[in-house]
């Protein structure tokens, strides 16, 4: 249930983020789901993408300084309440998210949503025993 | 006036006979009890009898700041340990200091040579002194402190920071003489107006400024600015601190060694030559009298050149120019010696990052700025924002306790540090553009 994300330092100046989609552009790797992080001086750019290996390979090789970060993606009923019955579950089991970002679906009923948890292993237990459906890596990247 | 009229007007040929003496003393005190010096002496088969005349100096090795880290924190003293009463120290990193100690007659000279100073300044008895230069490790403060109650003004330890309170306090207690780096005169200033105050309008009518490299332009600005006359004052804490030579308020041309004390030569920094009177070069100085710890021919790393031509003051001791630069790689910020190396012996203990790495220091209202941009690599690297963020927080912290400055810290991406043939440019120093 695990995803692999990639995570991407870049200093807060123009240009930086263009010459990252460049590199995955001329790599054929595809953007599957984004978010980034920004303090004054700098951002952390985090990616699902279609080909991990590829990627990181090519950012590396491009200059950047690249991390991987296991992430869960978690389904969500598209419906009022549905994030929160999830994130109050969390709250009970005193698992802490660092940080999440919404995935853009077109196909399912289900919003996706990324998850970066302090405890990934007791968090991915916990939502499967409640029966919460979650999107492996395999079919995201292949989305 | 001149508050030690004996000395600092004797004839040169007297002056030069004494600091013979003096030198052949020195060259045989260290032999005696200073193994470092006794073995460099020895490998250059020169004996302390050797010394007949003035310009055998250059007879005698050199003594380097790394010599003093080397034998880190008393491997140079000359006296034992009970005869030694103060200890002062320059930031260093672990084990990377320099120790200097005083005897009871070395905390002596030096109140007497910094009474000289303050009295070359223009400053007498009845002066009031605002001493903002840091009490503590540094020589600046207690320095200045005991210089100015050995001439018997009155001095004020303000030490260094609290700015508001300095500028309030200064128009409270009416000092007629300020004691700080220069940056911080105009920073100082600035603080006031901002509180009302005009240091203008107040009785300041001197300001002695060192511990920082400073240029004629910036000495017009702080005298219009603060309506004073602005002294330059120079020392090292390895020769002794503050008053190793002083600008007299007379001429304003040149600053007078206390040659009684300090014997200087201008050397070529490459070759190690003396160089002849007027060249320009690196000031090289062999203390005379020091007990504690008495150092011979040390490389100051300042570029000056002397002048022994008579001064209008009265004076017949040698002037040095004004510090124009230095011969090695050394930073000063906020009166703060720092070496790049040290920053990199930090970054390198600070979780071990890559010693890629720069310096950019600048100066924003009137005080020094010092940013230390860091290549990040996968070492160090998170995916979330506050783990950077700390490692950030700590490498400032580190440069704060170590080295006693504040500095920035910046992350960022690697090979970003411009690289000149393969070597990485370690530093920018905006602050001589903008003066």
């Amino acid at each position: 249930m695990k995803v692999d994300q990639l995570s991407i330092f870049l200093e807060n100046r123009a240009g930086r983020l263009a010459e990252v989609t460049r590199i995955l552009a001329d790599s054929g790797v595809n953007i599957r789901a984004l978010s980034l992080a920004d303090t004054s001086d700098f951002g952390i750019l985090r990616l699902i993408v279609s080909d991990f290996e590829k990627a990181k390979e090519n950012l590396k090789a491009g200059g950047f300084t690249v991390g991987r970060t296991t992430v869960v993606a978690v389904e969500v009923t598209d419906k009022p309440g549905g994030l929160n019955s999830i994130l109050e579950m969390l709250r009970d089991a005193k698992i802490n998210v660092e940080y999440m970002y919404a995935f853009v679906n077109q196909s399912g009923a289900n919003a996706v949503i990324i998850f970066r948890f302090d405890r990934t292993d007791q968090a991915i237990e916990l939502l499967q025993k409640n029966n919460i459906a979650m999107v492996p890596g395999e079919t995201l990247y292949k989305m | 006036m001149i508050f030690d009229v004996e000395h600092e007007t004797l004839p040169r040929e007297e002056l030069e006979a004494l600091q013979l003496r003096r030198l052949q003393n020195v060259v045989a005190r260290v032999y005696e009890n200073v193994p470092f010096y006794r073995k460099k002496l020895d490998e250059l088969g020169v004996k302390p009898t050797h010394i007949q005349k003035l310009s055998d100096v250059t007879l005698l090795p050199f003594t380097e700041k790394q010599d003093l880290r080397n034998h880190y924190p008393f491997g140079l003293f000359a006296v034992s340990r009970e005869n030694i009463v103060r200890l002062h120290s320059s930031s260093g990193t672990t084990g990377k200091a320099t120790v200097v100690g005083y005897t009871k007659r070395d905390i002596k000279n030096w109140g007497q040579l910094v009474a000289r100073s303050l009295a070359a300044a223009g400053v007498t008895t009845g002066d009031f002194i605002h001493n903002a230069y840091g009490y503590g490790l540094f020589t600046g403060g207690l320095g200045v402190h005991y210089g100015a109650e050995e001439l018997g003004a009155t001095v004020i330890p303000i030490s260094g920071g609290g700015t508001r309170r300095q500028a309030m306090l200064l128009r409270d207690f009416g000092a007629t003489v300020i004691t700080c780096t220069p940056s911080y005169s105009l920073h100082l200033f600035e603080a006031a107006k901002e509180m009302g105050i005009d240091i203008k309008e107040l009785p300041v009518r001197i300001g002695i400024f060192g511990a920082e490299p400073w240029t004629d332009s910036m000495r017009a600005e702080i005298e219009s600015k603060l309506g004073i006359t602005a002294i330059d004052i120079y020392g090292l804490s390895e020769i002794m601190g503050p008053g190793v030579a002083i600008e007299c308020a007379k001429v304003k041309k040149g600053l007078h060694i206390q040659e009684d004390h300090f014997l200087a030569e201008i050397i070529d920094s490459d070759t190690g030559e003396q160089l002849k009177p007027g060249d320009k070069g690196e000031l090289v100085i062999t203390t005379l009298t020091k007990e504690g710890i008495p150092l011979l021919r040390y490389r100051t790393r300042d570029i000056s050149r002397l002048n022994t031509a008579p001064c209008r003051c009265g004076r017949t001791t040698a002037r040095m120019e004004r510090v124009t630069g230095r011969s090695d790689d050394m930073l000063i910020i906020r009166g703060v010696n720092v070496f790049p190396s040290q920053i990199e012996t930090i970054l390198l203990e600070t979780d071990g990052l890559t010693p890629h790495y720069q310096l950019i220091v600048g100066r924003i209202n009137n005080l020094d700025t010092l940013e230390v941009r860091v290549e990040i690599d996968e070492a160090v690297f998170s995916d979330q924002i506050k783990n950077l963020q700390r490692l950030e927080s700590k490498i400032e912290k580190n440069i704060k306790e170590f080295l006693g400055v504040t500095a920035r810290c910046k992350l960022v991406e690697p090979k970003s540090i411009e690289r000149s043939e393969g070597k990485a440019k370690r530093i920018i120093d905006m602050r001589q553009s903008q003066a």
